[in-house]
């Protein structure tokens, strides 16, 4: 793998910082007029989702991470593995319950995510940033409300808790935003 | 996406400039203070193995040579002192390799004054008059705080600057979260004081306030005159705003014997460190044989005063091409 160093640094950059890989989400050139040029740069560990701030010397490098993001299908799980497959090529993946981590809750299968590889195995997966999703639980609504004000829990046949209006009935598909966890509306068939 | 010919900066940052130039040269004039030029393109250059310097080759057939671009006008404009010029100022263009980031471009322009009989301390006062001056339509206005290395040093950190323990100063990092300080610094007393000043000190200094900070320790003495009172510290100052380095001022080292092995030290740590090589500026050093008088100096980044006279967060954006599209 290729070596970088600290002038090379931008944001999006995948290097390795003990044992593990990480992305460049900031880097700033901090330097005193009369001293020692350092890097300070913030990073997100690709492992652990944390995100620390590190300093080098500037001139110093550091090993490139094997780190690429690819578009794949959510087929099924086995009970230990979660399979992934890419369209085009129809080459599966498998990725464990660590690297689905908290997506394991709007996955569907046949939905698309994105799958970030490092060293060609699944490190974490993202989940489309809307999915439409069917509830398989909630209070019944009250008849007649159609204001959405208040709203009730519902869960998805994903797994999912979210608030929805409290017109939303057992067995209607909705529409939720992944990234912030909230019902966006109805899905008409 | 801007297309790449435009300028970064808008037209009210050129006129800010273009203002805040014109201030400066009033505020000279008005001191009888002599605007000079010196070249851009010298001979020789600095030894501080922290400055990377551009090289460019004359071409006078059949001599070649190798001119540098200068990383400031200072050693030019002592040569003016020593011939009796008095107090000298200048505007020029700097040129510092390798240095490119929100507060650097690796080309930069600096205000540099040299008041003949002044001491560090009135050239204190005269940088804060002349800082409260260009920004006195600033809101809120600034206060000015004149403090020294130790006691701006021990009250954020706890650590005496001027007495290093490794242990102390390795624990103080560790509890603030900086990992890497040990490991990058070990028992290199100057590192130490340079990481921990730019990640602690500077990034918690009060906004609004003007920061004189002197008495620098002698371990970062550059080319300033060790004081005579305590020899662990140096006549030597820096001025901060918001936390951003402006400028640094020294009473100038007239020793040519004593400037001639600082050289020598720093021309020996660049062989070691395999920096590339420089040769000591001998036209210089005559000049401070021949007689240096008095004086103190300062040179101020003019770019980044714009950054804060304008608000701008970075450098590209008081500048009309940066080096991304010079």
């Amino acid at each position: 793998m290729a070596t970088f160093s600290t002038n090379e640094f931008k944001g999006g950059l995948k290097i390795m910082l003990d044992n593990d890989p990480c992305s460049i989400i900031e880097n700033e050139f901090v330097k005193p007029g009369k001293g020692q040029a350092f890097n300070r740069v913030r990073i997100r560990n690709l492992k652990t989702g944390r995100v620390i701030e590190r300093t080098f010397k500037s001139g110093d490098t550091v090993e490139g991470a094997d780190v690429v993001d690819k578009d794949m299908q959510y087929l099924y799980n086995d009970g230990e593995f979660w399979h992934f497959m890419v369209p085009d090529t129809f080459e599966q993946y498998q990725a464990d319950k660590n690297a689905v981590g908290e997506t394991i809750k709007w996955l569907k299968e046949q939905d698309m995510c994105i799958l970030t590889l490092w060293n060609d195995s699944p490190l974490s997966v993202t989940p489309p940033n809307f999915v439409e999703l069917t509830i398989t639980e909630t209070d019944p609504g009250l008849k007649g409300d159609t204001s959405g004000g208040g709203g009730k829990p519902a869960t998805l046949e994903s797994g999912a808790v979210v608030r929805v209006p409290l017109f939303v009935q057992i067995g209607e598909m909705i529409r939720v935003d992944t990234r912030t966890g909230e019902y966006v509306s109805r899905v008409k068939d | 996406m801007t297309e790449p010919w435009r300028p970064a900066a808008e037209l009210r940052q050129l006129r800010q400039r273009a203002q805040l130039l014109a201030a400066i040269r009033q505020f000279f004039a008005q001191r009888d203070v002599l605007e000079v030029e010196t070249p851009l393109l010298c001979r020789a250059t600095g030894t501080d193995p922290n400055l990377d310097f551009f090289t460019s080759q004359f071409h006078s057939p059949p001599h070649y040579s190798t001119l540098f671009l200068q990383t400031s006008p200072e050693f030019a404009m002592k040569r003016l002192l020593a011939a009796g010029s008095g107090s000298i100022y200048q505007i020029c263009k700097a040129f510092r390799n390798g240095e490119a980031g929100r507060f650097h471009n690796p080309e930069f322009t600096i205000l540099e004054w040299y008041r003949v009989g002044f001491d560090l301390q009135q050239l204190m006062d005269e940088t804060a008059e002349l800082l409260l001056s260009l920004l006195r339509n600033s809101m809120p206005p600034l206060s000015i705080r004149q403090t020294s290395y130790q006691q701006m040093f021990a009250e954020v950190t706890g650590l005496d600057a001027l007495a290093f323990d490794r242990s102390d100063y390795a624990d103080f990092a560790k509890a603030h979260n900086l990992v890497d300080a040990d490991g990058l610094c070990r028992d290199d007393h100057a590192l130490w004081l340079d990481f921990l000043f730019s990640h602690c000190v500077q990034t918690v200094m009060p906004k609004q306030v003007v920061f004189l900070v002197y008495d620098y320790p002698a371990i970062q003495s550059s080319l300033a005159r060790l004081n005579r009172q305590d020899a662990r510290t140096s006549e030597r100052f820096e001025v901060f705003i918001n936390g951003i380095e402006l400028g640094n001022g020294f009473f100038e080292l007239s020793d040519a014997a004593e400037q001639s092995a600082r050289f020598e030290r720093e021309i020996g740590y660049r062989q070691q460190q395999g920096l590339p090589a420089v040769v000591k500026d001998q036209l210089f050093l005559d000049a401070l044989q021949s007689g240096l008088p008095d004086c103190s100096g300062i040179a101020i980044g003019i770019d980044r005063l714009l950054m804060i006279v304008s608000g701008c967060q970075t450098i590209e954006q008081v500048l009309a091409f940066p080096i991304s599209n010079a």
